[in-house]
């Protein structure tokens, strides 16, 4: 089974390589979104280091959305996505390999990206590292998580509009928690509260979230 | 004498029972929501800290406690629709969104109005106000879905699915919402329910029970009235309507 897992996971991660663009596209918005601020409300650095965690946050979550609609698309207008269907092994866990080659492609480069961005927002050293640690914590839901509202609204016009308004009020617990760990250590105080809160997210998303998807999928598909 | 439910889980022989039960609902809930709107603005006594202000808890409250019962409820009817592939619970599930999401509009709207006197500001970013505000979203996401799939068999599984993820959600929403909000300002005006009711004299908590019994009664006849409809609407190609239709003429 580990095997058909990993097999998914290379083979998603090969078809992206070969569509490099795709991949820049998603980190060059969460880039340019996130230098859109400081022009927006001015250069003031007392102002941008106390919105840093919250800018950050919001523009992963709106990268991490606009490359969803690709999760299963294109395996589905192929006909991939059917002969996935009909393989042996559970659909959660092909799900589960496709999760985890999305988060590798998108949300892995954010969590690379974001110190750099913190450090244009001029957050000091602890608050650089804690802001990498929630993404990295908080990224692996937000694929998660995402991937429900993909399956749901495979092939459904407007489909992209539509996994927005389906997929982020789900996200605000991760946001909420991922944006609070940051400011928590810019103002000094402790952040395992929040560190323990999004890894219990985490643990529960990977536990239902490839569950949901498949069945998500085997409405879409049938 | 054992009452067969299941007769009634097949839109067909539902569809004539709602319609001679709705009436009456409606009839109650009228009654109902006169009494409670002569007690609160008549009958009621003055708040000694509010004064007038605060009679609008009478909608207020029962329109909260209506928004998230209805999500369970709609929650509730997509699961039974997802285990026992039962068309009707799936219809009852879409006649109750819209219900829903108008009790949600209604207490955020209401407690706008309600704010802005006794807060001084229309909206806080408070947890209660936060996590109502993205119950309307959920209601919302959960009608956009229905709405954009044009199957209606695949428009019911897909949706009472994701009203079944925002069930898992609610509870996280609730305490990441107060999570947040306490480490940001520790000292924000806290509403709390319990708190409130305490501090009532017994004819505010009796007017209040009665407007939601009213809130109560008037959702029940509403969405009997709507899924008449829905039934009408997916069951028109079927012998049972035509001949009904047949009938009428």
């Amino acid at each position: 089974m580990l095997a058909a897992l990993w097999c998914i996971v290379q083979r998603d991660l090969t078809l992206a390589m070969r569509h490099r663009s795709d991949v820049l596209t998603t980190v060059f918005f969460f880039v340019i979104v996130v230098s859109l601020f400081p022009l927006g409300v001015g250069p003031d650095t007392e102002l941008l280091r106390s919105m840093a965690a919250g800018v950050v946050w919001v523009a992963a979550l709106l990268a991490s959305m606009l490359s969803l609609t690709r999760l299963f698309a294109d395996d589905y207008v192929d006909g991939t996505l059917e002969q996935l269907l009909l393989v042996p092994q559970p659909l959660a866990l092909m799900v589960l390999g496709k999760i985890v080659a999305h988060w590798l492609i998108s949300g892995l480069p954010l969590v690379l990206m974001s110190p750099l961005l913190g450090l244009q927002f001029g957050l000091s050293g602890d608050a650089l590292w804690m802001l990498m640690v929630t993404l990295l914590l908080g990224t692996p839901v937000l694929s998660l998580i995402g991937a429900i509202g993909a399956a749901l609204t495979l092939g459904l016009r407007g489909g992209g509009v539509l996994v927005s308004l389906l997929v982020l009020p789900l996200y605000i617990p991760v946001l909420i928690f991922g944006a609070g760990a940051v400011e928590a250590s810019v103002v000094g105080m402790g952040a395992d509260g929040h560190l323990s809160l999004m890894g219990a997210i985490l643990v529960l998303a990977l536990l239902l979230a490839p569950w949901a998807s498949a069945a998500a999928l085997r409405i879409s598909v049938e | 004498m054992a009452i067969n439910w299941f007769k009634y889980s097949s839109p067909a022989t539902f569809y004539p029972l709602a319609g001679r039960i709705s009436p009456w609902f409606a009839g109650a809930a009228a009654i109902l929501l006169v009494v409670g709107l002569y007690m609160s603005f008549f009958v009621a006594p003055t708040d000694y800290k509010q004064g007038e202000g605060y009679r609008i808890i009478f909608i207020h409250v029962p329109a909260a406690w209506m928004s998230m019962v209805i999500y369970l409820v709609m929650a509730g009817w997509a699961a039974a629709g997802m285990i026992w592939r039962t068309r009707l619970s799936s219809m009852m599930a879409t006649a109750l969104a819209p219900t829903g999401a108008m009790f949600t509009f209604l207490a955020l709207w209401t407690g706008a109005l309600w704010g802005k006197p006794m807060w001084g500001t229309w909206w806080v970013w408070d947890a209660r106000l936060t996590s109502e505000l993205i119950l309307l979203f959920l209601y919302i996401g959960f009608m956009a879905l229905e709405s954009a799939i044009d199957d209606p068999r695949r428009a019911a599984r897909a949706s009472g699915l994701l009203a079944l993820v925002g069930v898992v959600n609610i509870p996280i929403i609730y305490y990441s919402v107060q999570w947040w909000n306490t480490l940001h300002q520790g000292s924000s005006i806290k509403f709390d329910g319990g708190g409130v009711q305490s501090s009532m004299t017994d004819i505010m908590l009796w007017t209040l029970l009665i407007m939601a019994l009213a809130c109560w009664l008037y959702t029940i006849a509403v969405v009997l009235t709507r899924v008449r409809s829905i039934i009408l609407e997916r069951e028109s190609g079927s012998v049972w309507v035509k001949e009904m239709l047949q009938e009428k003429k």
